[in-house]
């Protein structure tokens, strides 16, 4: 039993907004009441549930061979082994060791990856099982999948359903990802999908048919979260009208569209961008069926990893930097390219001020979520100073200073007055991505709910607050004092299993025979040796 | 008892497509498997009487010998721990974990065989793609130093020459196949053209070959030491050029030559300058056993491919300096643990010396020239046959090996777990 | 090629590899791993025939061997990997971690019968 007495609780989802009320935690859960074990005296300090990162890469082998590509991205930054924790290296991506505690140490409780190519989501299992303290899951890619490609071109919308529950069944995966759909299997002969109604040559099918048919199939499936898509064209000046093309796309249709700041340029391709963020935000506002996270970019040096091929060899043209490309078998692809973000630079500049754009322009907290795409944008070590952008005008005024002038002059951002209330940051860092996953037991402090709580000192720099909270409860574990981690735990991982008509087994097993490496038999990932802590969550009709 | 799907970790290709026949506790059949694979699943599957634990050459309990291993590990200052090729990413994740503990040096065969490959990476990135895109696409296929008829038997029949794929429906016929190599090897049979370079000239070779890819002039007084003619070299280049999805699979002919990692960095640039145009992809022939799952799983853990070195309590990585090699030819090492592997027969004599003035200690599924030299010794159940486990392919593809047999010996995993368990104790 | 000296490759075999796992204790891998390849002109070059023995030696050490004729360019010898191979290469990675261990030379000295 743990009780926290006296604190400020921010709960969006039950409604509590910076009330002074204690919280009881019984064994892993939040309970209405209690008595005896420890008592923290919350005076002065803000209480919330524990962080969510609804996109991150963190696991598997687009994360891994960056991890072998930059020695130098790790060797300035180094945890020694203590008592308690095992060694690692940090950098813009991190050890996994060195993962789950930095998450921790900053009062996030769960992460996401989010783009694992099915074939090697045993790895990526393998890699979240040595990502301590934190829950985990991740989004298996399907948006340049041969198979469904096929099927969506004959028009078995059934088989399409089926072979994606199959898939997820398969892998042990969280929900359907797409990446720059159609374009990655064009890249595969160096072409690239430039609107969604390209036909991707050899399959008769375009990317809109992609993401309508697998946006069905997430609903007709009720998966916790819906379709996760990250538009094609990213990073591309004009690239804004094939984001607001793939929104209109979705039609009524539920959808996540991740990393919007990279979808939001406008311009022409190969010129200078500027921000579209106030006609995306216009549609995202007026259009309840959508959410989106942001990507924000911050300065400094990163690594870019990503599933979509042929922006990993732009980059690559772009900076002249090491490059890595890998094609995977009948499904995806992955670019892997070292970044500097600079804030003299017009493009990035322009990247940042469009980050901020989207959060102070999405009306509905609910609808968005803070991510920087770690470790596309930055690494999520800068969650607390972005948290300061968004409720700091002052110290963002003051950041503005810094950046490109030009560029900022083509951004609303200049012009933006809001501040976020820790009302609202708890929003978009626990609550939303919570509700937008589908995860009833996380990203609140009500009764059954998992008691993942994150108590920080108040202080009116909220960077420093939010980088070193007070804190961390996991699970009903006190985890971290003062930004100590004083104990090493796992997490557990979170995957479903929708159900899919068993006779669409003998289909793939065709195809597995003709265009596989693998057996059919040894794809799947074995449930008990790689997901030793686990939780499936349900597949049911969250309408 | 038949075990359909079975999985050969013996080399990169790790076939995934054996029958393995079970009669009497011992496998007497692998179907599917290749020569090397025959060998290592009918070795490996038969019973044993050798003790599972010997010090100075004497049977004791497991106990016993866990007790005096974890006793010299701990008192150890510079420990190195080196192999961990032959066994599942299970084991390796406990040998990270007590190379840690033990504050030592870690590290695998990788750094013998494509090490120069993973610095290569390290320098200029990697365009690669996994064996399927190789088998649906691939219509040029160069092997560059290497010998796969003799060191991966099925790479050619099962991934990437005879098989037909989704955009290759005639199979062998819709490709072509060249061997670059300094001698004819039995692999040089399925090529449709042979290269045979002089020794020790692939970096002169492959930098000519980029520099008529990017379109520049090459002298062919320049080409005269690399025993390679122009007209050969532009045949080269202009198919390449017109493949439509080609690769080059490099073998140790580039990485354990002169230049070493400057060979395969010129290939990777070779590569990385062809996609300006073609679609072009490397892969290196990553070898024996499970050597690819090390690296992942110290790369993973650490930040690290190989040549990893706790001794400061973090990890840090210099080839050059952490590795076998290296530190044994110091003569730095004051213990040394080999895991499924065997240094003594198959490290340069220099570095040999050192392991005959300290302690060593083996953990192997059979009898070796190590087992026979340490000081404690254990044998292992192998893993995908005594033991379940994780491994990768040459592509990084993971599989997973169950367990076909029992085996009267623990699995590494299991010796290396206890070990460290032991080496705290002691330590606290 | 100098005098007495010939380039050696060291690599994989398939009788090596299998040795690996069926024992290489056993003749056949002691076989596999201790016949040096070289072409016939070198056989000639050197008064060999197939099957005499050989000292091999380099700056770091030597090994006997039997020696065979075999399909290679004229200077360049073959060695499977194994405990000879190993007597003749250095511990010098020049910081890469991989010693030399193909395209080295080595001195030849035919052992009369």
């Amino acid at each position: 039993m743990i009780r926290i007495i006296n604190g400020e609780v921010y709960d969006p989802i039950n409604g509590i907004n910076g009330e002074v009320r204690d919280i009881f935690v019984d064994d892993r859960s939040i309970a209405a009441a209690g008595a005896g074990g420890t008592t923290i005296d919350a005076a002065g300090m803000v209480v919330m549930p524990g962080g969510i990162d609804m996109h991150c890469h963190i696991a598997g082998p687009k994360v891994n061979i960056a991890r072998k590509m930059r020695p130098e991205d790790h060797r300035n930054d180094v945890l020694p082994r203590t008592q308690f924790t095992r060694s690692g290296v940090g950098g813009s991506i991190p050890s996994t060791f060195t993962t789950g505690y930095r998450y921790a140490a900053m009062g996030y409780t769960t992460a996401f990856d989010a783009a694992v190519p099915p074939l090697a989501a045993r790895h990526a299992h393998e890699e979240l099982n040595d990502t301590p303290v934190v829950d985990k899951g991740f989004y298996t890619l399907m948006g340049n999948n041969e198979f469904i490609m096929q099927h969506i071109a004959s028009g078995e919308k059934e088989i399409v359903r089926n072979f994606a529950a199959w898939l997820l069944n398969a892998t042990k995966a969280y929900s359907i990802k797409l990446v720059n759909p159609g374009g990655v299997e064009l890249w595969k002969s160096l072409g690239n999908a430039h609107t969604l109604d390209d036909e991707v040559t050899g399959f008769k099918v375009t990317p809109r048919q992609i993401i309508q048919s697998l946006a069905d199939a997430s609903i007709e499936l009720n998966l916790p979260h819906r379709v996760h898509i990250h538009c094609n064209n990213l990073g591309i000046a004009g690239n804004w009208e094939t984001t607001l093309e793939t929104m209109k796309a979705l039609e009524d249709r539920q959808g996540h569209l991740t990393h919007i700041q990279f979808h939001s340029y406008g311009g022409t391709p190969g010129g200078l961008f500027h921000s579209k963020v106030v006609e995306l935000a216009d549609y995202v506002n007026s259009h309840p069926n959508l959410s989106v996270d942001v990507g924000q970019v911050m300065f400094g040096d990163t690594t870019s990893m990503t599933g979509d091929g042929p922006l990993g060899y732009l980059l690559y043209q772009v900076t002249g930097r090491k490059w890595v490309n890998v094609d995977v078998e009948n499904e995806e692809g992955c670019g892997i390219v070292p970044i500097e973000y600079k804030d003299k630079s017009h493009v990035h500049a322009t990247q940042w001020a469009i980050g901020l754009e989207w959060f102070l322009l999405v009306k509905d907290p609910w609808r968005i979520a803070l991510t920087t795409d770690h470790p596309n944008g930055a690494s999520f070590a800068n969650y607390p100073r972005i948290i300061r952008l968004l409720m700091d005008r002052g110290y963002r005024k003051e950041s503005m200073q810094h950046v490109n002038p030009k560029a900022l002059a083509d951004t609303t951002l200049p012009d933006l007055d809001r501040e976020y209330s820790l009302y609202e940051i708890a929003i978009i860092t626990r609550a939303a991505p919570a509700r937008l996953l589908g995860l009833a037991k996380k990203g609140h402090l009500g009764v059954g709910a998992d008691a993942d709580i994150t108590i920080y000192d108040k202080n009116d720099n909220k960077e420093k607050m939010f980088s070193v909270p007070r804190y961390v409860i996991k699970d009903g574990q006190i985890l971290v004092e003062d930004g100590h981690l004083r104990e090493d735990v796992s997490g557990r991982t979170f995957y479903v299993t929708p159900e899919y008509d068993l006779e669409v087994e003998k289909e793939i097993r065709k195809y597995f025979d003709a265009y596989y490496t693998v057996e059919f038999e040894n794809y799947p990932v074995q449930l008990e040796h790689y997901l030793p802590r686990r939780e499936a969550v349900m597949c049911r009709d969250i309408k | 008892m038949v075990f359909e799907h079975a999985v050969c970790a013996f080399c990169g290709c790790v076939c995934d497509d054996i029958a393995v026949t079970v009669e009497d506790g011992r496998i007497t059949q692998a179907k599917n498997a290749c020569v090397l694979g025959k060998a290592w699943f009918l070795s490996h599957g038969q019973p044993s009487d050798l003790p599972a634990a010997r010090i100075n050459g004497h049977a004791v309990s497991l106990e016993a010998g866990i007790d005096y291993a974890a006793s010299l590990l701990s008192q150890a200052h510079y420990p190195i721990i080196y192999g961990l090729s032959s066994t599942s990413c299970e084991a390796q994740r406990q040998a990270i974990a007590l190379s840690e503990t033990i504050g030592g040096n870690l590290d695998c065969c990788t750094s013998v065989c494509h090490g120069p490959s993973g610095m290569a990476v390290q320098g200029v990135g990697e365009p690669t793609c996994t064996l399927g895109e190789v088998k649906n696409r691939a219509d040029l296929l160069i092997y560059w130093g290497s010998n796969p008829a003799e060191s991966h038997p099925r790479h050619m029949t099962r991934y990437a020459v005879t098989p037909k794929g989704m955009f290759i429906p005639n199979g062998r016929k819709d490709r072509t196949v060249v061997l670059i190599d300094v001698r004819p090897t039995p692999s040089s049979r399925a090529a449709d053209i042979l290269i045979t370079p002089k020794p020790g000239k692939d970096f002169e070779l492959l930098w000519a070959l980029r520099g008529l890819i990017l379109g520049n002039k090459i002298e062919e007084a320049s080409l005269a030491e690399t025993g390679v003619t122009l007209e050969q070299l532009t045949d080269l280049a202009i198919r390449m050029k017109k493949s439509h999805f080609g690769i080059i699979f490099i073998g140790q002919g580039l990485t354990q030559s002169r230049g070493k990692h400057l060979n395969t960095t010129a290939a990777f640039m070779l590569v990385r300058d062809l996609n300006r145009t073609n679609k072009f992809a490397l892969m290196p022939m990553r070898g024996h056993g499970n050597v690819t799952g090390i690296d992942n799983v110290l790369a993973w853990q650490t930040g690290f491919p190989f040549g990893v070195n706790f001794s400061k309590g973090y990890p840090r990585f210099n080839p050059g300096e952490f590795t076998i090699v290296d530190v044994l030819s110091r003569d730095e090492a004051d213990l040394i643990m080999s895991v499924a592997s065997d240094p003594i027969a198959s490290l340069p004599a220099t570095a040999r010396k050192r392991a005959a003035e300290v302690p060593m200690i083996a953990i192997d599924t059979h009898e070796s020239e190590t087992t026979r030299r340490a000081q404690v010794a254990f044998i292992a159940a192998t893993a995908g046959i005594g033991a379940e486990g994780t491994v990768y392919r040459m592509d990084n593809v993971p599989l997973h090996m169950d367990k076909i047999l029992d085996l009267p010996f623990p699995s590494d995993e299991e010796l290396l777990s206890r070990l460290h368990t032991r080496v705290k104790e002691l330590k606290s | 090629m100098p005098e007495g000296k010939l380039t050696l490759i060291t690599g994989r075999s398939t009788r090596q590899g299998a040795g690996i796992s069926t024992g290489k204790e056993l003749e056949e891998y002691q076989t596999a791993t201790t016949v040096i390849l070289l072409s016939p002109i070198d056989m000639e070059r050197f008064g060999l025939h197939d099957k005499d023995a050989v000292r091999l030696k380099t700056r770091f050490g030597s090994a006997t061997v039997t020696c065979r004729s075999g399909d290679l360019p004229a200077g360049i010898a073959f060695l499977a990997f194994g405990p000879a191979a190993n007597q003749l290469v250095g511990g010098d990675t020049q910081l890469s971690g991989m010693p030399d261990t193909k395209g080295f030379e080595i001195e030849v000295e035919p052992i009369p019968a």
